[in-house]
């Protein structure tokens, strides 16, 4: 074991992964990060604990971690390299390690300007850093994990421990040099991957295939992004402007047909929206499954912990595995 | 080249309003070509200052020059002494110029009239684009000449992030993903197998993050300072 993570153990057992999301808040109060982690216990491996995601100010991932952790729940601490430069981050990892926290996932995160994308003011005039990019971030964590040794080359006398991740967008631009660049983030050191939210599955599938092709399957534990859809807008939001993410037109009439056969009635609407939105991520949970090469599933259910029970019961992964202390 | 713009009127007039001799003093270099701070717009800014002032009824004496370049001092010479008279120079050069001439003109303010914003080309009249950071560590034979510092929002090292969307970046679908116009260039290249390899952390203290920089031609300061010796 690397790192003796939860999410380490379920991955080396062979069993498909489960990985959740938990966004903190922009708040001091502890509890909705607590009440989160309570409704995600049991129905994850291993949630994953956002850093301030869009560039909006949030509890921190490291504080938002630790809390989870207290509450049972197992994170995955994000490191963006957006606000912080190699000596903060080290410090933090270290600090991380030191609190229990046992998995990162090192990403690029988004740039400050969609702080203000939204609703709120955010802070798009921030300076970013930038000082490493995720991928010299997963270097430079195997480097402290494996050779006890800084970035700089200074000595560590006791090594954080962790379970290195990081994402994978297969449907991102240039798409035929994604399976390379995911080919550099494993020779860097990452352990496991979680890909952006999957709705494609043809295209994840010819993806894969080269993935396969690389030998990246066998050298790391690929989790497939699922994104719960909750309306039909939602669908079309993402398919039109997130990047990386296509949603077949399918899905998209599928959806919209759900939401027209309610009428009027909004409250309806929503409820058959949410009904319809749970089986499509079960179908494409089942889906991503099945092509070979995939380990695991990361289903983010933003804002919407509770529809994990259903989800998981309904997709044969609950109960999750549980390994005596050792 | 240096490419700048000038600076919202209102900024320079809060700036200037305060002096009763002004000299707006241009630079026909680069900012002269992105027609924010040559002699040209020296005067045009100039007689925009003196309008406002007899608008304001502020009393105000307000005058133009210009020379080739604001960043050798024998190109200062011939108009030092007039330049000297004045109690504010509006430097319209860019914030090398304001620098240069401050650490030269003695008491008086030297304030600056455009933004210096970054180092360009000019793909096409009227439009400037940024090219390269001057980061004092040149990787583009490894990018097909095309600089991620520069060209890339999050200025990455290892390839796109998840945020290309139709080939444009995640900050603005009016922004060239850096990194898609790398890889197609590579491939272009035949030489795309080159980003497979991983670039390590950088050196950033080659660029401005190591303090300011300064760079000594020790044969040629040399040759200089014995020609300085012998006319003295």
């Amino acid at each position: 074991m690397k790192s003796g993570s939860n999410l380490e153990k379920v991955i080396a057992s062979g069993k498909p992964a489960v990985t959740a999301e938990l966004g903190p808040p922009m708040s001091a109060d502890p509890h909705e990060v607590i009440k989160k982690a309570n409704l995600l216990k049991g129905y994850c491996d291993a949630a994953n604990i956002t850093d301030c995601q869009t560039a909006v100010v949030r509890i921190s991932s490291i504080a938002a971690a630790y809390l989870a952790l207290k509450e049972g729940l197992e994170p995955v601490m994000q490191m963006t390299c957006r606000d912080r430069n190699r000596i903060a981050m080290q410090a933090d990892l270290l600090g991380a390690a030191a609190l229990g926290i046992k998995n990162c996932l090192c990403i690029a995160g988004d740039h400050q300007s969609f702080s203000s994308a939204g609703k709120l003011k955010g802070h798009p005039g921030a300076k970013n850093v930038y000082d490493v990019d995720s991928i010299q971030l997963v270097g430079i964590l195997k480097k402290m994990r494996d050779e006890s040794l800084q970035e700089g080359g200074d000595k560590l006398e006791v090594p954080p421990e962790f379970f290195i991740g990081a994402a994978f967008t297969p449907g991102g631009e240039p798409m035929d040099y994604r399976p390379h660049r995911l080919k550099k983030k494993v020779d860097a050191g990452a352990d496991f991957i979680q890909t952006q939210g999957i709705y494609d599955i043809e295209m994840f599938k010819s993806q894969m295939e080269i993935v396969r092709k690389l030998g990246l399957h066998e050298r790391t534990a690929i989790l497939g992004g699922i994104i719960v859809p909750r309306t039909a807008m939602m669908l079309r939001y993402m398919d039109a402007s997130v990047a990386g993410v296509s949603v077949p037109k399918a899905l998209i009439e599928r959806m919209t047909k759900v939401k027209d056969a309610a009428g009027d009635d909004k409250k309806k609407a929503k409820a058959a929206q949410e009904a319809e939105g749970i089986k499509i991520a079960v179908e494409l949970i089942q889906q991503v499954l099945e092509i070979p090469g995939v380990r695991g599933v990361h289903i983010q259910a933003i804002e919407w912990e509770s529809a994990m029970p259903e989800i998981l019961k309904a997709a044969g992964l609950y109960p999750r595995p549980t390994f005596p202390d050792a | 080249m240096i490419v700048g713009e000038q600076k919202p009127f209102d900024e320079i007039w809060d700036m200037v309003k305060g002096f009763k001799r002004v000299l707006v003093f241009g630079c026909n270099t680069c900012v002269a070509i992105c027609h924010a701070g040559g002699s040209k717009e020296a005067e045009i800014l100039a007689s925009m200052i003196r309008i406002k002032a007899a608008e304001e009824q502020v009393e105000m004496e307000v005058k133009h020059a210009g020379i080739e370049r604001h960043c050798e001092p024998e190109f200062f010479e011939p108009l030092m002494e007039e330049v000297k008279t004045y109690d504010l120079v509006l430097s319209t050069a860019c914030g090398v110029g304001v620098n240069f001439l401050s650490e030269r003109i003695g008491n008086i303010p030297v304030y600056p009239g455009i933004n210096t914003e970054f180092f360009g080309a000019v793909p096409q009249a009227g439009v400037f684009t940024e090219l390269c950071a001057g980061c004092g560590n040149c990787i583009l034979h490894l990018t097909g000449g095309i600089c991620p510092v520069a060209r890339c929002s999050k200025s990455l090292m290892n390839g796109p992030c998840g945020g290309t969307n139709k080939g444009k970046c995640e900050i603005s679908q009016e922004v060239d993903c850096g990194w898609f116009l790398i890889v197609e260039r590579m491939k272009q290249l035949g030489t795309l197998e080159k980003l497979y390899e991983i670039q390590p952390p950088r050196n950033w203290a080659c660029g401005t993050h190591g303090g300011p920089r300064r760079v000594v031609l020790e044969h040629i300061k040399d040759l200089e300072d014995e020609n300085v010796k012998k006319e003295s």
